[in-house]
């Protein structure tokens, strides 16, 4: 496995950042999957599911980079649910519950976009992940338009599809800018190259996206700049945990099992 | 040393190529590995086979399953087989060769193409229309021809 050769700071930093865009990934996918059987149409079923597989796809590789940094005999799956709640880094944005569809649309409007702005920030100052993000750019591009295509389509609906639209925006506003939050030990990894801007441009550059989007359907959001990482992944809702309870159920069923 | 003479049937890249021809991928068996582009590199060495594959997709569920099946494949060749899968090279859908687009349209699916190009691979009609971008695998999405009246399947451009 790749050797990782970075002074133990930058280091530190680097897998607290794959840490938490494995956990992003992670939490989006179990919750999207959740819509598998019950979508409101056929091809969203067929649509969700498969986004929700992108993602934990996304995830396992991003948890094997991981492990392959903290070198301990940890796996991907020992990461993925060998874990409290309250050790996991997913953004806030991703504490909420499913919810109704437009909530499902509106996470997945604000977390697409956001993330494709932390995307490119990355840069290939460790390889590893540098190859790695630029195969995933290619597949979240499909996510991107299809939360795009939906955004515009119930803003464009008006009556009640518009209302729960827009209300939903309204209601995960506050906590979307986590996904943009500053990580720990940013300074290294931008000397290091695995950054190639700082979160706040990154944040800077998604709000003017997002605005550029929604002002024209006559949506306006307030997105305010977002606590450090610290604050902004921590302290989990119990929508979380409840999800966790679903997600690591089968696992802590038979704990060592292989299946 | 006289290993030399208990060493089985010489081989090398071109003919684990071969080999690799008769593994389909396990979604759509119509096509290889090799036509799908997916072969990044083979190496033959005296004590052991490398091969390195580039997944379609990050999180295409069936690598462990190509990897098993290479490995099986190659077994006649007797040395051990490893087989790695990387992003060094992202694959992309224009790494499939024109033998696998072939085989593609004629096991009914289309192959990647910009959505205005995309032709029915049941009647050759233009006039197509991709209902939605996601399918039952994560390469392929779902199209619908206004020509032949059939529903099919398209693969993703990536």
């Amino acid at each position: 496995m790749t050797v990782v050769r970075f002074a133990p700071s930058t280091s530190t930093a680097l897998a607290e950042l794959l840490l938490s865009m494995a956990d992003d990934e992670f939490v989006i996918g179990f919750s999207d999957s959740e819509w598998t059987g019950i979508a409101p149409i056929l091809e969203e079923d067929v649509a969700m599911s498969s986004i929700a597989q992108d993602e934990l796809g996304h995830a396992k590789a991003l948890y094997e980079l991981l492990a392959s940094v903290h070198n301990d005999g940890r796996d991907a799956d020992a990461l993925a649910y060998d874990r409290e709640p309250e050790a996991y880094r997913h953004a806030r944005l991703l504490d909420h519950r499913r919810g109704d569809w437009a909530l499902a649309i509106a996470r997945r409007f604000l977390y697409d976009t956001a993330d494709a702005a932390r995307l490119a920030s990355i840069g290939d100052g460790w390889p590893p992940l540098g190859e790695l993000i630029a195969k995933i750019r290619r597949e979240e591009r499909y996510h991107v338009m299809h939360a795009l295509a939906w955004a515009d389509r119930l803003a464009r609906a008006g009556g009640e599809a518009r209302e729960r639209f827009v209300a939903a925006l309204e209601a995960l506003a506050p906590d979307a800018p986590t996904v943009l939050a500053t990580p720990e030990g940013e300074a290294a990894l931008l000397e290091a190259g695995i950054l190639t801007r700082p979160m706040s441009a990154a944040f800077e550059g998604w709000r003017t996206e997002v605005a550029g989007i929604l002002v024209p359907l006559g949506i306006t959001l307030r997105l305010e700049a977002p606590a450090d990482a610290a604050a902004a992944r921590t302290g989990h809702s119990d929508d979380f945990r409840w999800l966790w309870g679903e997600f690591t159920s089968v696992r802590r069923s038979d704990p060592g099992a292989t299946w | 040393m006289s290993a030399v003479a208990t060493r089985p049937a010489p081989a090398d890249e071109d003919a684990v190529r071969e080999i690799l021809r008769g593994v389909a991928d396990p979604e759509i068996p119509a096509i290889s590995i090799v036509d799908l582009g997916m072969v990044e590199r083979i190496e033959v060495g005296p004590d052991r086979i490398e091969v390195e594959l580039l997944p379609t997709f990050v999180g295409c569920p069936a690598q462990e399953l190509i990897r098993s099946t290479v490995i099986d494949a190659l077994a006649p060749l007797g040395r051990p087989t490893v087989v790695g899968f990387s992003f060094r090279v992202p694959w992309t859908s224009d790494r499939i060769t024109d033998i696998g687009r072939r085989r593609l349209t004629a096991a009914g699916f289309a192959p990647p193409a910009d959505p205005a190009a995309v032709r029915c691979p049941y009647c050759g009609s233009s006039q197509v229309v991709m209902d939605s971008a996601f399918g039952p695998t994560q390469c392929r999405s779902l199209f619908y021809c206004r020509g032949c009246r059939q529903p099919f399947e398209g693969f993703k451009v990536l």
